[in-house]
């Protein structure tokens, strides 16, 4: 190296002999060889970085990629036609009508969580939320599936109140609803949690943006936050290497928040677009000034030249290579024509956003970096940005599949009787997966923006896109990953069906989904294998549901050592309502309205909720998968609320008919009385097989006594099982199964309310 | 009726201070925080939000904003001004109020629907209120524990300033029973319960809880927040 410890191309091409830390980069031997052959050089050392933080497995998908095409080969025609920009952007786009487009996507932020809950989780807020407005949207809610070790666990009690705290203090400051979201505990995610963040935003169709850089002489502006010395190397060090208990501290890795700057960041790009002044726009996250100048040149039509000694700098000894990895949050990058340059800058002054003007779109094919006058790194953006390396792993079935899968839960003890029937429901309530979560979702703001329709713990989350007319989304995220461990293609079928029912028993038609899919090593065959069979199933369930994947993100290695997570296909579903005022929420009103049933049940206990309270149980085969019934349910839930028929809905999913009657008497403290032997009968299942089990496409509704004809007549015209079994009653305050049990509503919330206070409350 | 909402940088209830002013039939008139002008309006909001991030203490820059060297002597002379949340919070940094918040006492950020009661109902902003109304709006802040020596705070009870108190459920006894974690006591720690306050001449109004949540059918608990712009619209005509 010459020159201040510069190693510029030219260097390379007279030192390639230099021995490179390719390998401490994350780099393997092939990947650093195939950057040789691309280059016909060694790479420069600010090349290396880009490279090395590019072809991660974060930013370049080379284990998922092949499988991930499946996706757009299920894709027909037909389910294109509200698609305005599918997967490959930043996030995907769908019609939702009157003009109106949203944008959604999932992502993960798991890796930097876990080292540090509270900035981890804060900027995976801040990082989706810029994918949004990286579209030309106005984020206008947040989401948030989140997946912790067992509750009892220590580590539980370090990392889920960072987590928590992240997520409001940083989507709470940027005056974002959070509308959803879960929050599972399993000891698979011990070492490993799971934190998800979903934003969705909206936008005129005409005022779609994309991330190119186009125009020979444009200009390449970034601004917001400046550049400093936070989250470098935290997409190759972080998101691609698996955990190992002696490992060295990885701290100074994770990013560092501030959402005031990304709140005022929101404004401003709002109002740049409203200005029309932006050619192209990327935001910086994952892979920082990489990420962004080798996507922006890689989908436009030219070169781009950056001057990276003009980046404004918040620690000046940063070195080039440092400057290129860095990760600092609140950044965005446009492509602005010199036309309307002058604007743009008086739009970003009068939101005191720093912008500088770093370099500008050329007529060549190569994205050009210098520093101090010297050309440090001249490639062909493609090579960066998307033709990384990828890898056909190697998979196969897991070995120990057989015997988890033969562990059928048929001999567990069942209890029969009323007394043994309340005490198993109590049980369920009060579990960490079932039991009531408003301690943390209380400390994040549900209300802000005056739009929210509906939130947890309703299905879905509703918010409300166009004032004059209600016009809005529905939104619900879901994963039972129980299900995917004993199968993951049903098990992603399921939480793909479980989004879909839960958006529809809002009473929105479900139009899109994007998924977060959390695994763990992808050089473990077993896990690729469950990789494959996830991503299998969601196509093949998009397809006969007829509803898009718009985009997502794969979140892999995460495992601890040879133990890996779960696999967690977190599905997320997008639903349209053209006024959603009349959505459907999840609990009792109103004394005298009749209960049914939707659906029929089965014996199926697979990876069921009581399996796992009761005996502590995982093993044989998850609830069978009927798309075809599920968009039927789905048309008669959104049919029923369309004609105002119903005043309540909920989905049955996890803790079965049992768990959902609970929540819908105590969503309002609205007792029931239930009558279940006629749908034992017609089902052929013993009175706790039909509290318990989970079956899957089954919904209760509260029908209006005046509508019953009417509603019946659309699940018989739809072809559905349907029943009553019961009446909201008021005066009761209590769950009366009749001839079983009565559980009063007191000793129900009881349950329901003091597992998460009585270890996280601090009074 | 021209309803002036301050924007601040880092505002994020502007927007709903705007919509309840319009939903309450006034005219709403968007602020800026670097303008000294009060653009001729009959009241003034200061909306809830983090304004400058809060960061420092909340309220505390925003209390040097060029729109705030108006809006004092403006107050000083009879304007209306509410000021909600962080707005609470900087009338209470510029000593348009007196007292102070400071962080919940649980240290969490909380989000609720809060039942309050109101304890003056002759305020240009609460007129529309019978003394004694228990009303439920959102609660929702990091900052939210209303704290001021006891000399103020008896103050503020003898002269009737105390505009809004919570209404504390259940009993108010400590025990193990974590059964609701706001039984028994206030969402935040706020001395003697109080949840908003007024100056002494009745047109300057601060409360951490949120009236333009609480606006319209269907995305809110309530429609009591309606009645804050409705008393403001009539007092304006009054004066």
């Amino acid at each position: 190296m010459t020159k201040n410890n510069l190693d510029t191309v030219g260097d390379a091409g007279t030192t390639p002999d230099v021995q490179q830390p390719w390998a401490e980069l994350g780099l393997k031997a092939d990947e650093y060889g195939r950057i040789r052959e691309i280059l016909g050089r060694r790479p420069t050392s600010a090349e290396l970085a880009m490279y090395s933080v590019m072809w991660s497995e974060h930013c370049s998908y080379k284990s998922s990629k092949v499988h991930l095409s499946t996706f757009g080969e299920n894709t027909t025609e037909e389910m294109k036609e509200k698609l305005l920009v599918g997967i490959g952007e930043n996030a995907g786009v769908v019609d939702i009508g009157d003009g109106w487009a949203v944008t959604f996507k999932v992502e993960s932020h798991n890796h930097p969580s876990y080292v540090e809950p509270y900035q981890g989780a804060a900027t995976g807020v801040g990082g989706i939320v810029r994918d949004i407005m990286s579209m030309g949207a106005r984020p206008i809610a947040v989401m948030d599936p989140l997946r912790f070790g067992a509750l009892d666990h220590p580590d539980t009690l370090r990392v889920l109140p960072g987590v928590v705290a992240g997520i409001g203090g940083y989507g709470n400051c940027l005056g974002l609803p959070n509308i959803g979201g879960e929050v599972v505990f399993d000891s698979c995610y011990q070492g490993n949690p799971l934190v998800n963040a979903l934003s969705v935003g909206k936008m005129r169709i005409e005022d779609i943006h994309l991330a190119k850089a186009s125009g020979v002489g444009n200009k390449v502006v970034l601004f917001g936050a400046r550049t400093g010395g936070d989250g470098i190397g935290g997409v190759s060090v972080l998101a691609s290497e698996t955990f190992h208990a002696d490992g060295p501290a990885k701290r100074p890795a994770v990013q560092v928040g501030d959402p005031f700057a990304e709140k005022v960041l929101i404004e401003c790009c709002l109002d740049l677009y409203a200005a029309q002044v932006v050619d192209g726009i990327q935001d910086l996250g994952g892979a920082g000034l990489s990420c962004a100048t080798s996507e922006l040149a890689s989908n436009g039509d030219g070169g781009m030249r950056v001057w990276l000694d003009r980046v404004p700098l918040r620690d000046a000894s940063l070195l080039a290579e440092e400057i290129l990895m860095s990760e600092s949050q609140e950044r965005m990058m446009a492509v602005v024509e010199p036309a309307r340059l002058q604007e743009f800058m008086a739009i970003a002054q009068g939101w005191d956003v720093e912008a500088t003007v770093v370099g500008e779109v050329t007529d060549g094919n190569n994205l050009e970096v210098f520093w101090a006058g010297e050309l440090i790194v001249d490639v062909p953006p493609r090579s960066v940005a998307h033709d990384g390396p990828v890898y056909h792993r190697p998979m196969h079935r897991p070995a120990y599949l057989d015997a988890l899968q033969a562990s059928v839960p048929d001999d567990l003890a069942r209890p029969s009787d009323g007394a043994g029937l309340s005490v198993a429901l109590l049980a369920l309530m009060a579990s960490p997966n079932l039991c009531d979560k408003s301690w943390i979702t209380n400390q994040y703001d549900r209300y802000v923006m005056g739009n929210t329709a509906l939130s947890m713990p309703d299905d879905a989350g509703v918010v409300r896109v166009d004032e004059r007319t209600g016009r809005g989304v529905a939104i619900s995220t879901d994963c039972n990953s129980r299900y995917a461990k004993l199968d993951p293609f049903a098990g992603a079928q399921l939480a793909l069906a479980e989004a879909y029912r839960n958006v529809a028993t809002a009473g929105a038609v479900p139009l899109a989904i994007s998924d977060c899919l959390n695994f763990g090593s992808p050089e473990d065959p077993g896990v690729m294998w469950q990789f494959a069979e996830a991503v299998r199933g969601i196509a093949q369930g998009c397809r006969t549901l007829g509803i898009p994947v718009t985009g997502g993100n794969v979140s892999l290695y995460n495992q601890t050592g040879d133990v890996a997570i779960h696999p967690t296909p977190v599905v997320a579903v997008l639903g349209v309502m053209d006024d959603v005022a009349r959505r459907t929420p999840s609990g009792w009103t109103t004394s005298g309205q009749v209960i049914y049933l939707l659906g029929s049940t089965a014996d199926e206990f697979g990876g069921s909720a009581w399996t796992q309270v009761a005996h502590g149980h995982l093993g044989g085969m998850p609830p069978r998968v009927d798309l075809e019934g599920e968009r039927r349910l789905g048309e008669i839930l959104i049919s029923a609320s369309r004609e105002g028929l119903v005043d309540a809905a909920h989905d049955l999913s996890e803790g079965g008919l049992a768990v959902a009657l609970s929540e819908a008497c105590l969503r309002n403290g609205v007792g029931a009385r239930i009558w279940l032997d006629e749908v034992c009968e017609r089902d052929g299942v013993d009175v706790f097989t039909l509290l318990f089990s989970e079956s899957a496409g089954r919904a209760i509704v509260a029908v209006q006594p005046a509508e019953q004809v009417r509603f019946t007549d659309l699940c018989t015209t739809g072809g559905f099982a349907h029943a009553c079994i019961g009446v909201v009653d008021d005066q009761a305050a209590a769950l009366d199964v009749q001839g079983r049990f009565t559980l009063p509503l007191v000793d129900l919330r009881a349950a329901y309310t003091r597992t998460l206070p009585a270890i996280f409350a601090s009074r | 009726m021209r309803i002036g909402v301050v924007t601040f940088p880092g505002s994020l209830d502007d927007h709903d201070a705007r919509r309840a002013v319009r939903v309450a039939g006034g005219e709403p008139v968007s602020l800026w925080h670097g303008d000294d002008s009060l653009r001729d309006v009959d009241a003034v909001v200061l909306p809830g939000g983090f304004s400058y991030g809060d960061y420092l203490r909340a309220g505390a820059i925003a209390r040097f904003a060029p729109v705030m060297s108006a809006l004092v002597p403006a107050a000083q002379s009879g304007l209306p001004v509410l000021g909600i949340c962080n707005g609470f919070q900087i009338l209470c940094e510029s000593h348009m109020l007196p007292g102070a918040m400071i962080q919940n006492d649980h240290r969490t950020f909380i989000c609720r629907d809060q039942r309050l009661r109101v304890e003056n109902a002759t305020t240009a902003w609460t007129s529309d209120f019978q003394r004694g109304d228990e009303i439920t709006i959102v609660l929702k802040n990091q900052d939210g524990q209303y704290v001021a020596d006891r000399r103020t705070l008896d103050e503020l009870e003898g002269e009737g300033r105390v505009a809004f108190r919570y209404v504390v459920e259940g009993p108010r006894a400590l025990d193990d029973d974590k059964y609701d974690p706001f039984a028994g006591r206030n969402p935040n720690g706020s001395y003697r319960d109080i949840a908003g306050i007024t100056n002494e001449r009745g047109n300057v109004v601060g409360l951490m809880p949120h009236p333009e949540h609480a606006i319209e059918r269907g995305y809110g608990p309530s429609l009591d927040g309606l009645r804050f712009f409705t008393s403001v619209l009539k007092s304006v005509v009054n004066l």
